[in-house]
Formats: C-alpha cells, sequence, structure tokens
C-alpha cells in the first residue's frame, strides 16, 4: 500500500491543459448582438428589395416608411382617439376569451382526464370538433350573439378552448403509477389524489396547452372581427387593406402582436410562480 | 440490542401471528396469467423475511395483496387479526423509487402519510417527529431543501422517513434499495435493521439480491415463477444484530448457496 503516491503537479508534467472549445464565432456571438445583426440584415434586405422598386410600394412599403406609420400608429394610440378605443374592444375580446376558454378549458379537461365517461364519452365529440374547420363557425356565432363583441369573444375562446382542454386531460393523466400506488397505499381519497397528486403533477402540461391558448385566442380575436363586423383592431386592419395602406396594415399587426406577447407573456410569469420545480424550455430561460 | 435479540431467538418462544396469508391465488383475467397459487404465510411480531426469485414470479402482486392495494382472486389476508380489506395505515410501504413530490421540500414529503389521513394540521405536529426521522437516517439540516436536491440514496432515505413517520407496526418494502450504489445499500440495509429491531417492526422485502436476503433475513422465502408460489422456507440462524462483516462468514455463504441452487432449479422448471 505504501508504494502509492500521491500525484504532484510540476515534476516533468506540462503545465495547465487548457483549451479552446472550437465555437464558430457566429455561434459565440452574444445573444443581443445576434439578434441586432439578424435584425439589420433583415431591414437592410427589406430596405434593397423597396429601394430598387422590386416591388411596388403598395404590395411592400419600405421600412423606413413602415416605421414612420408606426410611430403615428403609437401615437394615435397614445393620444387615446378611436384607434385606442378599437385596441380596447380587441383587447376585451381576447381576454374574455382567453378567461372562457381556461374556464371551460380546465372543467371539460377534468370531465375528460378524471373520469371513465367523460374519457369515453366526451373525449370522442370533443376531438371531432377539434378536426372541423372552427372558423367557419364565426358566422354561426354572429346569428347567435350579433356583431357586438359577445360574438368575437365566443369564437376566440372557440378556437383557444382545445389546447386547455387536451393540456389539462393529459396532466390528470401524466401522474405515474409508482405515485399513484403511494397515494393509494397511504389510505388517500379520489379527491386527495385529484388535489395533492394529480393536478401537481399536471400543471407543466397544462401550462402548455394555456399558453398556446394564449397566442391562438388573439388570432380567434381578428377573424371573429374580419368575419363579423367588429369595431376592433382587425376592422382597422380590413379597411387599411381595402384602402392599399399597406404600411398601416403592418403597423396595426404588429401592435396587434404585443397583445399576444402580453397574454402569453403574463401565463408564462404565472407559471414560473406556481410550477417552480419544472425548468421549462420556453423563450425566456432557453439560452441562459 | 442483546434484550433485542433475545427476544428474537429462533427457537423456543411463542411469538405473535401478526400477518397471515392463507391459500392467497391471483390470476389476471385479461392476461391469462396466474401470477400466485395458493401461498401461505405467517409473519410473527419483529420477524424480518424475505421474498427472493425470478423477475416476474408474482412477488410485487404478492406485496399489493399483503398491502391491500388489489384483492386476491382467492384466499385470505389477516392483519392483526383482522382481514385486510384496503390500505391500512398500519402498514408503511416502499418501492424501488423514492418518488418524493418536487412540489414539497423533503419535510413536506415525510408528512404527507399524515397530511393525507389526520389532515395539515396534524401533520404540523410531526414535524418534530420528522426531524428525528431525519436525523435518524443521517439527512440531518436537509428538511428545507426540495427533492430534485438530493441524491439518489438520499432520496431513498427521505422515502424511508415518510414510511416510518406513522409508526407502522410493518413494513412492506419492494426492491427498496436495488436502485443504489453497493455503498449506499448495504449503509441503508443495516440502517433498515437498526430500525425494525429498535421497533420490533415486522417486515417483508422483496429483493432481486441474495446477499441482501440473507443478511438482514429472519427466513428467506423462495419464489418460483408461473404460478408463482414459495418453493422453499430457508430459515437463516445468524446472531442479531447482523454486521457487514458477516458477509465473509462460512454460514453466510452456505444459505447464499442453498438459496442460489433452489433458484437456478426454480426459475428453469
Ligand atoms: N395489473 C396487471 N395486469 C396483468 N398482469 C399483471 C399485472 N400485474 C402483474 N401482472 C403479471 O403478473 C406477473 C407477476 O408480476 P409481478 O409484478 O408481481 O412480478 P415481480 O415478481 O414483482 O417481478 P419483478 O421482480 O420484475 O418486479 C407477471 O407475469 C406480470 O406480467
Ligand atoms: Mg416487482
Amino acid at each position: 500500500m505504501s508504494g502509492i503516491q500521491p500525484t504532484v503537479a510540476g515534476e516533468g508534467l506540462p503545465p495547465d491543459t487548457i483549451w479552446d472549445e472550437n465555437l464558430s464565432w457566429f455561434d459565440a456571438l452574444p445573444r443581443a448582438v445576434s439578434m441586432f445583426g439578424l435584425l439589420v440584415v433583415f431591414l437592410g434586405l427589406w430596405q434593397l428589395v423597396t429601394g430598387l422598386g422590386l416591388v411596388s410600394p403598395i404590395i411592400l412599403p419600405s421600412p423606413w416608411r413602415t416605421a414612420q406609420d408606426l410611430v403615428f400608429v403609437g401615437q394615435s394610440l397614445l393620444s387615446g382617439n378611436y384607434m385606442l378605443a378599437a385596441f380596447w374592444i380587441t383587447a376585451q375580446e381576447v381576454i374574455f376569451g382567453f378567461v372562457l376558454a381556461v374556464g371551460i378549458g380546465v372543467a371539460l379537461g377534468i370531465l375528460v382526464g378524471e373520469t371513465t365517461f367523460g374519457e369515453r364519452a366526451v373525449m370522442p365529440y370533443i376531438v371531432a370538433i377539434d378536426t372541423m374547420p372552427k372558423l367557419a363557425f364565426a358566422p354561426l356565432f354572429v346569428a347567435w350573439m350579433g356583431f357586438g363583441i359577445a360574438s368575437k369573444v365566443a369564437l376566440a375562446a372557440f378556437i383557444s378552448i382545445f389546447p386547455v382542454v387536451v393540456g389539462t386531460a393529459a396532466g390528470l393523466h401524466a401522474a405515474d403509477p409508482n405515485a399513484r400506488m403511494l397515494f393509494k397505499s397511504i389510505g388517500a381519497s379520489r379527491w386527495q389524489t385529484l388535489i395533492k397528486l394529480k393536478i401537481p403533477t399536471g400543471l407543466p402540461q397544462f401550462f402548455t396547452g394555456v399558453k398556446i391558448a394564449s397566442i391562438s385566442v388573439v388570432a380567434g380575436a381578428i377573424a371573429g372581427e374580419f368575419l363579423g363586423g367588429g369595431r376592433g383592431f382587425g376592422e382597422l386592419i380590413r379597411v387599411a387593406a381595402s384602402q392599399l395602406d399597406t404600411p398601416r396594415v403592418f403597423s396595426l399587426i404588429i401592435y396587434l402582436s404585443l397583445l399576444g406577447l402580453m397574454t402569453f407573456g403574463t401565463v408564462v410569469w404565472i407559471q414560473k410562480r406556481f410550477v417552480f420545480w419544472h425548468r421549462d424550455s420556453n423563450l425566456q430561460d432557453s439560452h441562459k | 440490542m442483546s434484550v433485542v435479540s433475545n427476544l428474537k431467538a429462533p427457537a423456543g418462544h411463542v411469538a405473535r401471528p401478526v400477518f397471515q396469508l392463507r391459500g392467497v391465488s391471483k390470476s389476471f383475467a385479461r392476461r391469462n396469467v396466474q401470477a400466485l397459487d395458493k401461498v401461505d404465510l405467517t409473519l410473527e411480531q419483529g420477524q424480518f423475511a424475505s421474498v427472493i426469485g425470478a423477475s416476474g414470479c408474482g412477488k410485487s402482486t404478492l406485496l399489493k395483496i399483503m398491502a391491500g392495494l388489489t384483492p386476491p382472486s382467492s384466499g385470505s389476508v389477516m392483519l392483526s387479526g383482522k382481514p385486510v380489506l384496503g390500505p391500512r395505515r398500519d402498514i408503511g410501504m416502499m418501492f424501488q423509487q423514492a418518488t418524493l413530490f418536487p412540489w414539497r421540500t423533503t419535510l413536506e414529503n415525510i408528512v404527507l402519510p399524515i397530511e393525507i389521513q389526520d389532515g395539515k394540521k396534524a401533520a404540523l405536529a410531526v414535524h418534530d417527529r420528522a426531524h428525528a426521522l431525519l436525523d435518524l437516517v443521517g439527512l440531518r439540516g436537509f428538511d428545507k431543501v426540495y427533492p430534485s436536491e438530493l441524491s439518489g440514496g438520499m432520496a431513498q432515505r427521505a422515502a424511508m422517513c415518510r414510511m416510518l413517520i406513522a409508526e407502522p407496526d410493518v413494513l412492506l418494502l419492494d426492491e427498496p434499495f436495488s436502485a443504489l450504489d453497493e455503498i449506499s445499500r448495504d449503509f441503508m440495509n443495516m440502517e433498515l435493521q437498526r430500525i425494525c429491531l429498535e421497533r420490533n417492526a415486522t417486515a417483508f422485502l422483496v429483493t432481486h439480491s441474495i446477499p441482501e436476503a440473507v443478511i438482514l433475513s429472519d427466513v428467506v422465502y423462495v419464489m418460483s415463477p408461473r404460478p408463482g408460489r414459495f418453493v422453499e422456507a430457508v430459515q437463516i440462524d445468524l446472531p442479531r444484530p447482523r454486521t457487514l462483516d458477516m458477509l465473509s462468514d462460512p454460514l453466510f455463504g452456505r444459505y447464499t448457496k442453498q438459496i442460489r441452487g433452489r433458484l437456478d432449479k426454480g426459475a428453469f422448471i
């Protein structure tokens, strides 16, 4: 045993063997730099295409023209004129539609995920309706609920409810057999198993469904306005497009995407507080 | 300790039967599998018994029936004189996976059985006991840590605390340490023995490891597959408390050889 000697550094050994991992230069760029660079390239190409007159400005306005309109729309929104009113209408449609989709979606998801009846009898209908072209229901909603905000809320909720149902039901099934057996062995009731095992286990799946819903709900509201004559941002887009005011269409769409980002961001924020134990790869922390 | 080992002397004492299984059979109609065939088993107070057998021979099924997690197809299961008709709180269970819940701290995981059975207040009241158990398994200071920060062995030790929190008289263990490395496994086995001796608890262990079965048990049941039945009960007459040194005892070697021979025969019928 005494023959074993600890290795001593310095005698006959080369110095620290530090070596570089070969990362190509554009992989090594900081995130902000690479994102900004990509934006510059994109705007440059856009400017090139429009500046050389390759396409008519009615089809694609120059970036500069679009930026000007972006500022104009931003100022109108801040000044609180009709644009803000329209934005507020669409925001209401999105928020109510989203709340409705989550509320009803969770109830249906629990019915499907927790009861055999729901799984056998309800789920097939949900799948069948999900495969239908849901936008085709828009005229029906207008006929039932009129041209006001209600029909848009209904369509937005209708379009975004399915990922919530599926996410909730899948989440309730996610608890593994060992965990179920453990709960059974300590005498947990069905209700306790649902509250203390299945729901916490299923939260990540549930939030995945809700995140998808939070994006598609905006599309639903706008489609509702296109098809059912609303007074929100969708209507402004429709009018701008009919007047061939393409820069306006672009800037309205960009402000609209802020709405989607807001709902999505809210969901991510809530998820981080409630599902602190689950590392999720969403946009925020994927490259940190 | 010596008092305990005297109590558990193999010959000439009348021990109270805790578990009594008579003619327990189980068949799974769906797959036409006869998992268990007329198993008889008596466990006495303070006894440590193991069952060893090929994969799929019905060990886990037997354990689930004893725990009241699944009913037998025929036969009777009595625990402390009462038939087992569902999960019982005088039974503690441990499985191959620790199955700690990531949204609960280690302490909250450990008091979960109390919280389920008696509510949040009662769970709060056993925090002291939970801390004592954490000390016992060498996890002092890890009470507020979430399971993702525990190693596999630490998680399994926390699972052991959870099993013990309701102070069960009977421990049913389904390969509890088989996912651990050999060093932690030996350590955990000795801990398990110490806990059982201290509380005079009755234990029934499912394992794939012959040395583990021999070092821990008063009796090792060898099980044969399809249909699952006991083909031999090997009494282990090594003194208590057992130590890891006994692994090199010639008597120990003879027991393992006997069981291995029995397994080889049984597995290929
Ligand atoms: N729920 C079930 N439905 C149908 N068959 C089952 C079910 N559970 C177990 N079996 C069958 O019963 C037999 C015994 O299974 P069991 O899990 O008890 O084996 P085991 O001895 O614990 O095996 P292992 O050592 O691999 O854990 C196997 O053939 C298995 O396929
Ligand atoms: Mg098993």
